[in-house]
């Protein structure tokens, strides 16, 4: 029992506490590279190999700097804000299949518990804003909480279509039904549309990022952080990134699987399995990148029509012609 | 292929399956109360200055407190999310059952559980599409002022 505990409580460090962070500080070098690229700049490439190391800098950097706790914030609130962003990240990735068999908690609620505790989230954002004292802050802490609460309508919506062809929540199940049959993209390939655009409003990236607009409000709800808060604001934001590319992944794209390929029994086949979910995440971080360079910001009432307006009825007539061909062409 | 999915779909978790999530509740917290303390303790020791005491306001002096009232649209969206979110759970169980089948044989066959929710979830869809209907008709979602 106390080694079944400690077994699983490793797994859990290992995943959350070594794997995610370590993914985390590749894509923020990624994404200032790929930046940089896309610029026609070089980007960090003078500490370690090809400048690999830079992350491990700038954490160094923002331990080491003044913990500033400005006068005019609420401190409880601005001291606790960070970590309620930063736990609920953290959470979410538990039900994910990885690879084959390995997930830190197979349940079988698994993407009901993901929307529950990803919008806990939100939380943390807007009491950050509120509780910097700052109009910038505020602004940007209650643009995200509304952006972020429409856009889960969304979200929740676009992935019933597969519990209707599917017939489970339990995301290992997901990934069976899509190893035997096809991957989901393509019968639900508007569902896939509408869940990829949904999860960059959640994860607040460009061309949805309003809350933290730089050149409208500095820098949002964060604009009165500094130093590890900051820094663990920001480190929330990719590993929600890498969550929600995971989670696409699982969803449409046959999770840790390939298809006409039969994963070998045993060990190596979990490797295996492991190294195919992480190519096909990295695909999907690379996307966040290519989006972020390629399309402007929406303005904000555009934000909310496309989501509201479009996105919404789109999911409800995707629910109803899904369940329609299920139950009158192709009962399956 | 139905085998597999029904199979999951029914398996109960047990409490002890939600184990981790607790142990990872706890490993979460620690890790970011560690990296906040970290920075605490060993982070630089400032000097004190009103500068660093006054809110940021690209260098302008902020005048009037932050907390000020800000757009009502923006409380509408939070109650319609509430609405609508409440409605949006109920489609889980309703999907999952659908696509799963009828494990427990009720009906006469599949195809008939399936028309039969259908159907019953049109109605349910239909109000709901009435209700969206209303809030966009009433200007609820509309941002800029009319």
């Amino acid at each position: 029992m106390i080694w079944d505990v400690l077994g699983k409580l490793l797994h859990a460090f290992l995943v959350v506490g070594l794997v995610l962070p370590l993914m985390a500080a590749l894509m923020v070098w990624a994404e200032r590279r790929v930046s940089a690229f896309m610029q026609d700049r070089l980007g960090p490439n003078r500490v370690g190999p090809a400048g690999l190391l830079q992350p491990i800098a700038d954490v160094l950097k923002f331990i080491f700097k003044e913990d500033v706790i400005p006068g005019h914030v609420n401190r409880v609130m601005y001291v606790l804000a960070p970590l309620m962003v930063f736990v609920p990240a953290l959470i979410v990735f538990s039900v994910v299949p990885y690879a084959r068999g390995m997930a830190i908690a197979p349940l079988n609620i698994g993407i009901l518990l993901v929307f529950a505790v990803s919008s806990l989230g939100v939380y943390g954002i807007t009491i950050g804003g509120w509780a910097s004292n700052s109009k910038y802050s505020l602004y940007g802490g209650v643009r995200a909480s509304a952006q972020m609460i429409s856009y889960e309508l969304a979200l929740s919506l676009s992935v019933i279509p597969i519990f209707l062809v599917t017939g489970s929540m339990n995301l290992e199940s997901v990934v069976a039904w899509q190893a035997q049959n096809v991957w989901l993209l393509l019968p639900l390939f508007p569902a896939f549309i509408i869940f990829l655009v949904s999860s960059y409003a959640e994860t607040n990236r460009l061309p949805f990022d309003c809350p933290e607009a730089e050149t409208e409000l500095v820098a949002g709800y964060h604009t009165e952080y500094s130093s590890m808060k900051f820094a663990i604001f920001f480190m929330a934001e990719y590993i929600n990134m890498i969550t929600f590319s995971a989670l696409v992944v699982t969803l449409f794209f046959g999770g840790y699987t390939l298809p006409f390929l039969e994963l070998p029994a045993g060990l190596w086949g979990t490797v295996l399995s492991g190294c195919i979910f992480a190519a096909k995440v990295s695909f999907f971080l690379f996307l966040f990148l290519w989006v972020r360079w390629t399309l402007p910001r929406f303005r904000y009432d555009q934000l909310m029509d496309l989501g509201w307006k479009v996105m919404l009825p789109a999911c409800l007539v995707l629910i109803v012609c899904t369940a329609g061909v299920r139950a009158f062409i192709w009962p399956g | 292929m139905r085998a597999i999915a029904a199979a999951t779909v029914w398996a109960d978790n047990t409490p002890g399956d939600y184990l981790p999530l607790f142990l990872l509740l706890g490993l979460a917290v620690l890790l970011g109360a560690t990296q906040l303390i970290a920075s605490h303790v060993l982070g630089k020791r400032g000097v004190p200055s009103p500068a660093k005491d006054s809110a940021y306001e690209c260098g302008i002096e902020a005048e009037t407190s932050a907390h000020t009232r800000f757009s009502v649209k923006f409380y509408l969206v939070a109650v319609l999310f509430i609405l609508f979110d409440v409605e949006v759970v109920f489609f889980f169980p309703w999907a999952v059952f659908f696509g799963s089948g009828d494990p427990a044989g009720i009906f006469e066959n599949r195809q008939a559980l399936m028309q039969f929710a259908f159907a019953e979830m049109m109605v349910f869809l239909g109000i709901l599409f009435l209700g969206w209907y209303w809030v966009v008709k009433k200007r609820a979602l509309d941002w800029e002022e009319a």
